[in-house]
């Protein structure tokens, strides 16, 4: 019920210009679906999996909806869209309380794209206390190693163990949304987000190149296998426009992901160019929605409903 | 030549393969498994030079061992990226299938037979199945790539790797102990949050004792093909700067090329548009340095 009466007033904030707003927001938040009391079909699920061996799905204590950013083909700008619209949703209703989760254990962008470091600090309930940037909460793996350059060599039983710990163990407190940055695969955690908590929709980032769309079926495939819902595709880095000459060259190939959301029956929710801009804000620590809210980069996006 | 040490070892599988090469990143999609094809293409042609379209023996092939006729280097890729093997994909050979008498047999590329891969994508009934697989079942994948497939009497053996540093790094390097592993060639792309990764994967190789042969910076710069200005898209220098921080050697940069990504897509005509472009002389010069 209150998830529908948001969606009624984003749809009245057409002052916002730019489209990344409206694409994220309008489309994502209007896609999921609204909150409802456990009911007997819910029960009857949560049977079924306890027979199959599955462990039980529980709710993050705090957070309202869970939005996973994933792709299944690494490389393709899922933490810079998880990053860009986590701060969307943040921006278009500021009153929205989100929080972004970094669950790439062996590869964390987010503490470089948000600019925060660690260490963490533990409540008095002994949880982690998230980091906060542009008012948005964050865990990542990356605030819990203490050299930057140490890597994570561990097998998918540790990636098990690690991941319970950044969804039970974090204080994430009350939140609207939290946006989970995926790694890339369909792997352990894929399966250990999926099998342990809600999932209100993934979010699927691919760009147009075969060898990615390859990926991004995979991943498409693996989400509705575990039911969760897929709100739709992404398109990154779909053309680049010459600085000097306007020159428009489709580097990584044409509307590949427009002909995967066709054939998967998905709504394209966002077409991303690629644009030097949003490489050189995501190095800084300063996302490109938070830096250049109004650029013409931004406002660039298409929006195909 | 001793019969024993031609004689494949069944309890040392891959003892009589010369060189193992890993492309290994940390980072997704920088490109491992775009330059590892290239480089296993170029590697099977690196015997041969084309004078006046008379093909000579040229010295590297007395160096590999082979002292007469024309030489033979065979060539094997293992996609060892279980979750998204993009080899089959890449190299239009999606639609083979491996078989299996005593062991799998690789599929190869090429008419002379220079050429084989391994890949969990000749093991799916349908392309875009998902391969789902937690740790254990990877690391027994891994283990049967590595010792259950006929691979030929390679001359080298690339495997191209997933990102990060788990289950299949972990059992990669496990099971390659006892072989001829010259290294892991590193790639990366030029910005931050690339690089980042790569200095983790860089310490991984150093705990565990494998060589780096060295890093690759590719995707490094567009030049637009209308005006020819060049622009750092994913900022150019962050893979060379790497390497001379961390004192391992730099292989070369690789610019942005659209023709690779078309061939990838299965335009077999952009693999001769590819080879005549500059990007094609980048990965020359890599070949050289490796062979080297």
């Amino acid at each position: 019920m209150a998830l529908t009466v948001c969606s009624r007033s984003f749809i009245n904030r057409s002052r916002f210009s730019s489209l990344v707003y409206s694409y994220f927001n309008k489309n994502i938040v209007q896609m999921l679906p609204p909150c409802q009391a456990a009911s007997n079909s819910t029960k009857d699920a949560d049977q079924s999996r306890m027979q199959r061996g599955l462990p039980k799905k529980l709710p993050i204590g705090g957070v309202d909806q869970v939005i996973v950013v994933a792709s299944g083909k690494g490389g393709v700008g899922k933490s810079t869209t998880a990053v860009n619209l986590a701060l969307s949703l943040k921006e278009l209703d500021k009153t929205k309380l989100v929080g972004i989760l970094d669950a790439d254990v062996y590869g964390p962008s987010i503490p470089k794209m948000m600019n925060l470091k660690g260490p963490v600090h533990l409540n008095k309930q002994q949880l982690m206390m998230p980091l906060v940037n542009y008012d948005i909460k964050c865990m990542s793996m990356g605030f819990l190693i203490e050299d930057e350059k140490d890597p994570i060599v561990w097998r998918g039983l540790m990636v098990m163990s690690a991941i319970q710990r950044l969804l039970r163990q974090v204080s994430w407190g009350p939140l609207d949304y939290l946006v989970v940055d995926m790694p890339p695969g369909t792997g352990d955690v894929q399966l250990t987000m999926s099998q342990n908590i809600p999932i209100d929709g993934a979010v699927i980032v691919t760009t147009p190149q075969d060898v990615a769309l390859l990926d991004a079926r995979k991943g498409t495939e693996m989400f509705r296998k575990v039911e969760v819902p897929v709100l739709g595709v992404v398109q990154n880095m779909s053309a680049y426009e010459c600085p000097k000459c306007g020159h428009t060259e489709h580097i990584f190939g044409k509307d590949g992901a427009t002909n995967l959301a066709k054939e998967m029956n998905l709504p394209i929710i966002g077409d991303i160019p690629l644009h030097i801009k949003i490489r050189e804000t995501s190095d800084s620590g300063a996302p490109i929605i938070v830096s250049h809210p109004n650029s013409s980069q931004v406002t660039k996006v298409n929006f195909v409903i | 030549m001793d019969h024993m040490e031609t004689k494949k070892n069944v309890e040392r599988p891959l003892a009589f393969v010369k060189h193992i090469i890993l492309i290994m990143s940390g980072k997704g999609g920088v490109g491992k498994s775009t330059v590892a094809v290239h480089l296993a293409l170029r590697l099977k042609n690196a015997g041969f030079k084309v004078i006046r379209g008379v093909r000579t023996v040229r010295a590297k092939i007395r160096y590999l061992g082979i002292t007469e006729g024309i030489g033979n280097i065979l060539v094997g890729l293992l996609d060892a990226d279980l979750c998204g093997p993009s080899i089959p994909t890449m190299l239009n050979i999606e639609q083979k299938k491996s078989k299996f008498s005593k062991n799998w047999e690789p599929v190869f590329v090429d008419m002379e037979q220079r050429l084989c891969v391994m890949s969990v994508g000749f093991l799916l009934t349908n392309r875009n199945d998902a391969i789902i697989l937690r740790g254990p079942k990877k690391n027994a994948t891994i283990k049967q790539f590595l010792n259950d497939v006929d691979w030929p009497d390679l001359d080298y053996l690339i495997i191209d790797m997933p990102p990060g540093t788990s289950d299949e790094h972990i059992s990669v390097i496990e099971n390659l102990r006892e072989y001829n592993l010259d290294g892991a060639l590193l790639i990366t792309t030029p910005q931050a949050v690339a690089t980042g990764d790569v200095r983790r994967e860089l310490s991984f190789c150093k705990k565990t004792v494998i060589p780096i042969i060295g890093i690759v910076e590719n995707m490094s710069g567009f030049v637009c093909p209308y005006c020819q200005e060049c622009t750092n898209i994913f900022s150019k220098g962050g893979g060379e700067f790497l390497a001379n921080q961390l004192e391992v050697p730099f292989l070369g940069r690789i610019p942005i090329c659209p023709q690779i990504s078309r061939y990838q897509d299965g335009h077999a005509e952009s693999l001769k548009l590819f080879s005549q472009t500059n990007e094609a002389d980048s990965i020359e010069a890599i070949v050289k340095k490796l062979v080297k």
